[in-house]
């Protein structure tokens, strides 16, 4: 094919994306636009999706720079319920560090933290009624966390142990969790968008209350699913809250390759005829406020909504990545929104209702939580040390009864263990 | 021809002829009848009653919220099946062709499939999708496929092929019964009238056909298990679908004594059925519309060898479609017809 230009028409370029600042780099985000906590309008919940769309391409902030909680989206909390979001967050970040460890000392294979990202699981969490149904991604922990679910469950099925629930057939982190309305956790993007539609259309089928919310990352919106529940949405009506958690980074590609660097990820909303609202992410009361519009949004007929929130994935994509082979350390630190914990501590310190010294010591009472925890499901097991469930288990399931070939797979199985590890009693 | 399962009561059951289009639309009236959970969906199957007219009347009989259209997007229509049926609905998806299932792959291979599974039983996928499948009128590359194998090698998934009025409607009641993931797949040469392969010779409508003698009302043909469609001595001919009239009439005209069975489900295969007659005929032969290469075929092909091995007197035959897309006008040279099967019945009977 001959590349010589036609004529005097211009050649054409391919535009790749680049990221402003890779390993090394000195960082300056003073390129996004930081709105003024307060400033952006509250439309009432049933109004029609047009009227959100200048938020779609906005910022909701309520925590100021004085730590002052101002402006219509405010959702006025107590100052118990403030504590008990503050805890929720921090126990799931000391969750991950130590989950983080125990994949580091082999205790597990894999492990994914949600560091930064906190406020965007368990605010939405604590906003909607707990049998709303909830479709997660994997980076979603302070759902179940808020939703009081038992964290040595969570241990266990992380070191797929003989008290997993799961019976160690998933990776590490991919819960299921039915008696929390948490659906299960699959490792294909975006899959989650839909089905979590069609739940809430079943919902609307049947005259329901309950609603569903859902969450993806920015990376995962270009996965068809996202387009596919984007419409069904809209098309029926369904109660159902789009969660868009843009962190800025899908493993090593940023988020300009989702699209990012033409428009918001809310705003894509407006294509749809969707409520839309771009929420920052790491303020715990924005996101709280935002969620509990969705609901009442969707509670009352009046459709869907995506809600982007615009955070920072502060640690590497998991246990298998090192994100200082991508991006500039100095990302982190530099990060205009700050950290969602930090900043909900410094509120509750400014309404007069907490203190640097009560902080420190619920962290050092979070952490021994947590290792309590830990070695209580540490009893059931670790990964590779044989207290793993029966062979039998990995052909259940797979249909509602065992077919011939899956029993003959079974002796099979069971078979080869009696030769490998004649040693080992159970089936 | 006698069906074991059918309860007894139902030999007294009145009875009416219905092609497999009217016997898929009764099958779905009654268990949206019997069952408020049960949801019928996809491409134009609400106000106008699906482009082959498998879903006429539902939606004037049980409300849009039943019934409905949805959006021309696969993946979104199979996506929020599987939402649905972790809610506890039972929905009955419709993909206009097989060919365009694809879009929907995903949430079938790694979705509904394994959602029982990798949630240890908290979650189900109790949906059955319905897509017309095979060729044989003129339907070129995208009308015209037979993709089971895809979905036959899917854990977790079961396959379902009719062949009669009959079967197609006892089978779909169990398929909407049934707690697992099953694609039921119609072959649309059939609706209107079983085709024995003989393009060029006029086609006989259901009417005139014994299998179009349908039950009224409630009954089930349980999932995994095989028909003999006619009982022989000479070769064991595993088909289904289409072919299992093709094979029969080749057979027919060549005045072979062979024993012709419709497998009717893929996964949960019949193995004990396929095991006994080829154990008394010691010879086989598959017949399927599919291409060739890793089709549904070389599994029952390995399955035979491995499990009938001192029983073969011959090398298993496999009549299939070629290994290319399917073509249009080429459609009756593609097409595994009388004279392909009829070389395989000639080489059976000579070995």
């Amino acid at each position: 094919m001959s590349t010589s230009a036609r004529g005097n028409l211009p050649s054409l370029s391919l535009h790749v994306p680049e990221p402003r600042f890779r390993p090394g780099d000195p960082v300056n985000y003073s390129h996004l636009q930081i709105t003024v906590a307060g400033e952006q309008p509250r439309p009432d919940e049933g109004c029609v999706a047009a009227d959100t769309h200048p938020l779609c391409l906005d910022l909701v902030r309520v925590l100021d720079d004085d730590d002052r909680a101002v402006g219509p989206w405010d959702p006025k909390l107590d100052a118990e319920t403030l504590r008990r979001m503050l805890r929720t967050m921090a126990l799931t970040r000391a969750f991950d560090d130590r989950m983080y460890r125990g994949q580091r000392q082999g205790k597990t294979s894999f492990y994914m933290k949600c560091t930064g990202e906190e406020a965007s699981s368990v605010a939405p969490a604590m906003a909607l009624a707990d049998d709303d149904m909830v479709f997660p991604s994997y980076r979603q922990q302070g759902i179940l966390i808020a939703r009081g679910y038992p964290i040595v469950e969570m241990i266990n099925q992380i070191y797929s142990n003989r008290a997993d629930k799961l019976k160690g057939r998933q990776l590490p982190i991919m819960y299921s969790a039915r008696e929390a309305s948490f659906f299960t956790i699959s490792g294909n993007l975006a899959t989650q968008y839909p089905q979590a539609v069609g739940w809430a259309m079943a919902s609307a089928i049947k005259g329901d209350t309950r609603i569903a919310a859902t969450w993806i990352g920015e990376g995962s919106t270009a996965e068809g699913d996202f387009h596919s529940a984007m419409t069904f949405a809209t098309v029926y009506n369904a109660p159902v809250i789009f969660n868009v958690v843009n962190n800025q980074w899908a493993i090593s590609s940023f988020s300009g390759f989702a699209g990012a660097e033409r428009t918001t990820f809310a705003a894509r909303a407006i294509g749809y005829g969707m409520a839309g609202l771009r929420v920052d992410g790491n303020d715990p009361l924005a996101v709280y406020a935002a969620t509990e519009w969705a609901a009442n949004r969707a509670r009352s007929n009046a459709g869907p909504t995506l809600i982007e929130h615009f955070t920072y994935r502060a640690e590497g994509h998991s246990t298998s990545d090192d994100p200082g082979q991508y991006r500039s350390a100095h990302e982190r630190e530099e990060w205009p929104l700050g950290d969602p914990i930090n900043r909900l501590k410094k509120h509750l310190i400014a309404l007069g209702e907490w203190s640097e010294d009560q902080h420190a010591a619920m962290d050092r009472e979070l952490m021994e939580q947590v290792k309590v925890a830990t070695k209580e499901a540490e009893k059931n097991g670790i990964l590779g040390h044989g207290l793993h469930h029966p062979f039998h288990t990995m052909f259940e399931d797979v249909f509602e009864d065992l077919p011939w070939h899956l029993q003959e797979q079974s002796r099979q199985a069971i078979h080869e263990r009696r030769v490998k590890w004649p040693e080992w009693k159970d089936g | 021809m006698t069906y074991e399962e059918t309860p007894v009561s139902l030999a007294e059951a009145p009875t009416r002829r219905l092609n497999m289009i009217e016997a898929i639309n009764d099958a779905l009236d009654i268990m949206m009848e019997r069952d408020p959970n049960v949801v019928v969906m996809g491409e134009d199957v609400g106000y106008f009653g699906g482009v082959f007219r498998a879903t006429a009347g539902l939606q004037k009989k049980y409300g849009k919220p039943r019934v409905f259209d949805t959006p021309i997007s696969e993946c979104g229509i199979i996506g929020v099946a599987v939402g649905m049926g972790a809610y506890g609905l039972r929905p009955v998806p419709e993909i206009q062709f097989a060919d365009y299932i694809y879009p929907g792959l995903d949430q079938l291979v790694s979705e509904a499939a394994r959602l029982r599974y990798r949630s240890a039983g908290e979650f189900i996928a109790p949906m059955t999708v319905r897509s017309p499948f095979g060729g044989g009128i003129f339907g070129g590359q995208t009308h015209s496929q037979s993709p089971e194998a895809l979905f036959t090698h899917v854990a977790g998934l079961k396959t379902v092929v009719p062949s009669t009025p009959h079967d197609a409607k006892g089978l779909l009641i169990a398929a909407i019964e049934d707690n697992d993931p099953v694609i039921f797949f119609e072959p649309k040469r059939i609706y209107n009238g079983p085709f024995n392969g003989y393009y060029d010779k006029p086609v006989e409508p259901w009417s005139k056909h014994a299998d179009s003698v349908v039950p009224e009302g409630y009954y089930s043909i349980p999932l995994g298990k095989a028909r003999i469609v006619r009982p022989g001595n000479a070769f064991t001919v595993l088909a289904y679908g289409t072919m299992v009239h093709v094979a029969a009439a080749v057979c027919a005209e060549k005045g072979v004594d062979a024993e012709i069975i419709d497998l009717r489900t893929l996964v949960p295969l019949d193995i004990a059925t396929v095991e006994k007659s080829v154990e008394k005929t010691g010879k086989c032969l598959i017949v399927h519309e599919a291409t060739r290469t890793s089709g549904f075929g070389a599994e029952l092909s390995a399955l035979v060898q491995e499990r009938c091995f001192y029983h073969l007197e011959a090398p298993i035959e496999r009549v299939t479609g070629f290994d290319t897309p399917y073509p249009h006008s080429l459609e009756w040279a593609y097409f595994p017809g009388p004279v392909r099967i009829g070389e395989a019945i000639d080489r059976l009977t000579k070995a």
